[in-house]
């Protein structure tokens, strides 16, 4: 297993005590493509962070097990946490246009990070990054490296982050939202290139996103969480079979260009669940 | 009720909308797909009259726009926009985002038309008096919607609007607005990048590709795949993709 979480809660504080954010979440990662979806305040951005130990700050948290492969994740200083922020696990955010340095070009902050995790000279430096840019099947990839983040589209600019996210080689990508800035067709290169990237090079991937069928599309397992909860763990194939009235309702909402419906179900007409 | 002939839009040195024609009926509902960049936004603020250089006709219920409106023209046409944190004022609350329109057009009985646009788009009194980041992202589209709707125009311009929300809030806003078109015979032009959500609410689509209006086609067409432009059959496979859990 890379990771490991066991009865994980993050806590903030409201007006009237604590407020979980995320409640007793237990789960595990190996080299696999994990999916986990949820709606906006169901937690699931703070659970990837929270492997990472990278919560913001206010916060309270526990865990009875978290761990990252060797790496006791409890018990971690912060010189251990740098060790494995970046280098093993990569994280790739929403939009390339708030996650890059815009007054460095794109090829600098790639070569950037491949000298702090793997050391060597300027000159092998831009070499990796060219490469890693062609990796990205970027086909002019000099050019890309010369260019700043504003001089880029979305989808160039996402691939140049997911480079970076690679260049030290990670065992694990947690990949938040990667697409949903991107248009449909932009979308859609990325994920193929996320699939074909993590199964050269054996990676894990955690893929977080609303998007119930795009995960079910490039996940193996997928997490449903709501109010800080997991619902329900289906296998990607399995989306169909999924049991739970919330992770059906989800399917449900969706509109359709092959089967039209006058109205829309919403979720608040469901119930089935427990109230939070 | 409103025909569109022939715009071109430039921006800069670039044509960024070309010779683009399409006309919706009163209460009909038009949609407006394509990549992003292709044009489509730049035709709906375009219209909304947010855009000074334009060439070609735009005609609301027969009478020709210009370049000046007149605020009486204003009152005719409402736009929502994807963000509605962004298109909201921060300093302001729902009372008074929603009083303001009635003022600048000198409309009467400002305290009973904003109760009563807030009980359309379904909020609750207390929210009245409450700012824009008490809201969640669904309230703000709805007070959005209920800002654009308070002067009574004929045509809503919709870019993105659900773009932005959880798919469960924004099924509530797509039935919202279905109810609100029928109810108050109102004409769409919707711009989305998702097909399934401009098929939706509007049985008429158009496709853009670098400024151009490629193709038109009905919703039925569509979903028959009975289209002919190489950009609205890779837009209609790209869909059935999507949809495909």
């Amino acid at each position: 297993m890379l990771i490991e979480v066991e009865h994980l809660t993050v806590s903030f504080p409201a007006e009237s005590g604590w407020r979980d954010v995320v409640r007793d979440v237990s789960f595990s990662v190996g080299k696999e493509r994990l999916g986990i979806v949820g709606e906006s305040g169901s937690g699931k951005s703070l659970t990837a962070r929270a492997l990472l130990r990278l919560l913001p700050t206010g916060h309270r948290w526990s865990a009875e097990r978290l761990r990252f492969e060797d790496i006791d994740l409890l018990r971690a200083d912060e010189a251990a946490l740098t060790r494995l922020r970046g280098r093993r696990v990569g994280l790739v955010l929403q939009d390339p246009r708030f996650s890059l340095n815009p007054v460095m070009t794109a090829g600098q902050q790639i070569a950037e990070t491949w000298r702090t995790h793997k050391g060597g000279s300027r000159r092998d430096a831009r070499s990796a990054a060219i490469d890693l840019l062609r990796q990205m099947r970027i086909g002019d990839p000099e050019r890309v490296a010369d260019a700043y983040p504003h001089e880029l589209s979305g989808g160039l600019g996402q691939r140049v982050m997911i480079a970076m996210m690679l260049a030290p080689d990670p065992d694990l990508l947690i990949a938040d939202e990667p697409t949903s800035a991107l248009d449909a067709a932009v979308q859609v290169e990325i994920l193929r290139l996320l699939d074909d990237l993590v199964a050269r090079r054996g990676m894990g991937l955690v893929l977080i996103s609303h998007d119930l069928p795009m995960v079910s599309r490039h996940c193996d397992r997928i997490i449903v969480m709501r109010a800080g909860q997991i619902v329900e763990e289906v296998p990607a194939g399995g989306l169909a079979e999924a049991r739970h009235p919330y992770t059906r309702g989800l399917l449900r909402c969706l509109p359709s260009l092959l089967h039209p419906r006058a109205r829309l179900p919403s979720l608040r007409d469901t119930s089935g669940w427990p109230a939070s | 009720m409103i025909a569109v002939q022939e715009l071109t839009v430039r921006l800069g040195k670039a044509d960024v909308v070309r010779g683009v024609s399409f006309s919706v009926p009163r209460g009909g509902a038009f949609g407006i797909v394509g990549e992003s960049g292709s044009g489509k936004s730049t035709i709906l603020r375009t219209v909304a009259g947010l855009v000074p250089e334009w060439s070609g006709g735009m005609w609301i219920d027969g009478d020709r726009l210009t370049r000046t409106r007149s605020k009486a023209s204003y009152r005719r046409l409402q736009m929502v926009f994807q963000d509605p944190y962004g298109s909201l004022h921060p300093r302001q609350t729902v009372d008074q985002l929603l009083s303001e329109p009635l003022l600048v057009h000198g409309i009467a009985g400002v305290d009973a038309r904003v109760a009563r646009a807030l009980d359309e788009v379904s909020l609750l009194g207390p929210l009245r008096f409450r700012y824009p980041h008490q809201l969640s992202g669904g309230q703000r589209q709805r007070v959005a919607i209920a800002r654009a709707l308070i002067a009574e125009p004929a045509l809503l311009l919709l870019d993105e609007p659900t773009s932005a929300l959880d798919v469960s809030v924004q099924a509530e806003i797509l039935n919202l607005l279905a109810d609100l078109r029928r109810q108050r015979n109102l004409t769409y032009i919707l711009v989305s990048h998702d097909l399934a959500v401009v098929a939706h609410l509007c049985p008429r689509i158009g496709v853009m590709h670098h400024g151009e209006m490629v193709e038109q086609a009905t919703v039925d067409d569509l979903r028959a795949g009975r289209v002919f432009h190489p950009q609205t059959a890779a837009l209609h496979a790209l869909h059935l993709l999507l949809e495909r859990v």
